[in-house]
């Protein structure tokens, strides 16, 4: 039967693994080595691009791809993109570019053979009324409901009018209140 | 009463609407070129590089333009189908070869069977653009005007073929 490991023995070794990484770095050894490791995402955050030969039409090219959806993978642009499909059609915006074409020929090219859904900017039309529009119906429907409730509790805390006993107790009140102040 | 009513028949409402929501296909874009001439094409052949097919050779005749590739995996699923669609002659069946090697290409289909009349070669998924294709396979109905009268995306099922597009063959025939 194996003993059963008591607390102490493993609270032991944590300790020396401590130590032994005081034994081999220096304070000022082990801050620089954190600095390193906590700088080094750093150094790789910017994702290497294709070289482009036009760094100008690249640039264009990405500024349109940002605003188009991947069909294959939908919930990422085609400047994001790393599907074949996208690297595609980058470079079919490339070429397109390169022969002189404006952005919104491009764009029209694209939504002739992809539809509506290749922009994340759905253009606004018979299909989409319902979908730029909705969010103001729910606001205007929200504000109402908010108008009409407000109104119905104003009336329900309305204050009851007072009694003739009150009156004349309020005046009473009213009146010393006058006499204190003189 | 009020009280428990409208906030059921507003969960009622919610629910309603996640059913449509999770029973759409996202993956599905409708095709804006449903009822637009097929986009013209001009390329190698498969088997034959140094003849050269064009879309425009298939004006009188319906026929389907079936998108594949060797290195697809759902293509292998809708091949038997086309085989067995080929083999009962009611249409013919153009292949498009999307973005493909061709000596994969044809070795793949020497090992599974060749469906279609003819191959054509599109190396570099330019024409796959022209027609909007963004997965493979995908299955174009062509009417004798050279109109895309169906797109099929993704792979050619039993149930799609007599449902839709068997049936639409045959009226674009009739």
């Amino acid at each position: 039967m194996n003993p059963v490991p008591s607390f102490e023995p493993l609270k032991n070794s944590f300790q020396q693994k401590i130590f032994s990484l005081r034994n081999i770095f220096s304070t000022k050894q082990f801050i620089l080595l954190l600095a390193l490791v906590l700088l080094s995402p750093l150094s790789w955050a910017e994702e290497a691009l294709p070289v482009a030969e036009d760094p100008a039409i690249e640039k264009r090219m990405l500024a349109l791809s940002e605003d188009l959806r991947c069909l294959v993978c939908q919930n990422e642009s085609l400047a994001g993109s790393r599907a074949d499909f996208a690297n595609d059609l980058r470079r079919e915006i490339r070429e397109q570019l390169k022969a002189n074409k404006s952005d919104q020929e491009i764009i029209d090219f694209l939504v002739s053979r992809y539809g509506d859904f290749v922009l994340y900017k759905p253009p606004v039309k018979p299909a989409t009324y319902l979908l730029w529009g909705g969010p103001f119906v729910f606001l205007l429907t929200g504000a109402g409901i908010l108008f009409f409730y407000l109104k119905r509790r104003r009336k329900q805390i309305e204050e009851p009018p007072l009694t003739e006993e009150q009156h004349r107790h309020a005046e009473t009140l009213l009146k010393e209140n006058k006499g204190n102040n003189a | 009463m009020m009280r428990f009513l409208l906030p059921l028949a507003a969960f009622i409402v919610l629910v309603g609407f996640l059913a449509v929501g999770l029973n759409l296909k996202p993956r599905e874009v409708p095709s804006p070129l449903i009822g637009k001439p097929a986009p013209v094409f001009q390329s190698q052949s498969l088997h034959e590089p140094e003849r050269i097919l064009a879309s425009k050779d298939n004006l009188g005749k319906v026929w389907l333009l079936n998108v594949w590739a060797s290195w697809c995996v759902s293509c292998r699923e809708e091949h038997p189908l086309l085989v067995e669609l080929a083999k009962s002659g009611i249409v013919p069946i153009y292949g498009l070869n999307y973005k493909d090697k061709r000596d994969l290409a044809l070795q793949w289909l020497s090992q599974y069977g060749d469906p279609y009349t003819v191959s054509v070669v599109d190396p570099e998924g330019r024409i796959g653009i022209d027609y909007g294709v963004y997965g493979v396979p995908e299955t174009y109905v062509i009417d004798k005007n050279g109109v895309i009268r169906h797109k099929q995306i993704g792979p050619v099922t039993v149930e799609s073929l007599e449902k839709k597009i068997l049936p639409l063959i045959k009226e674009l025939q009739g």
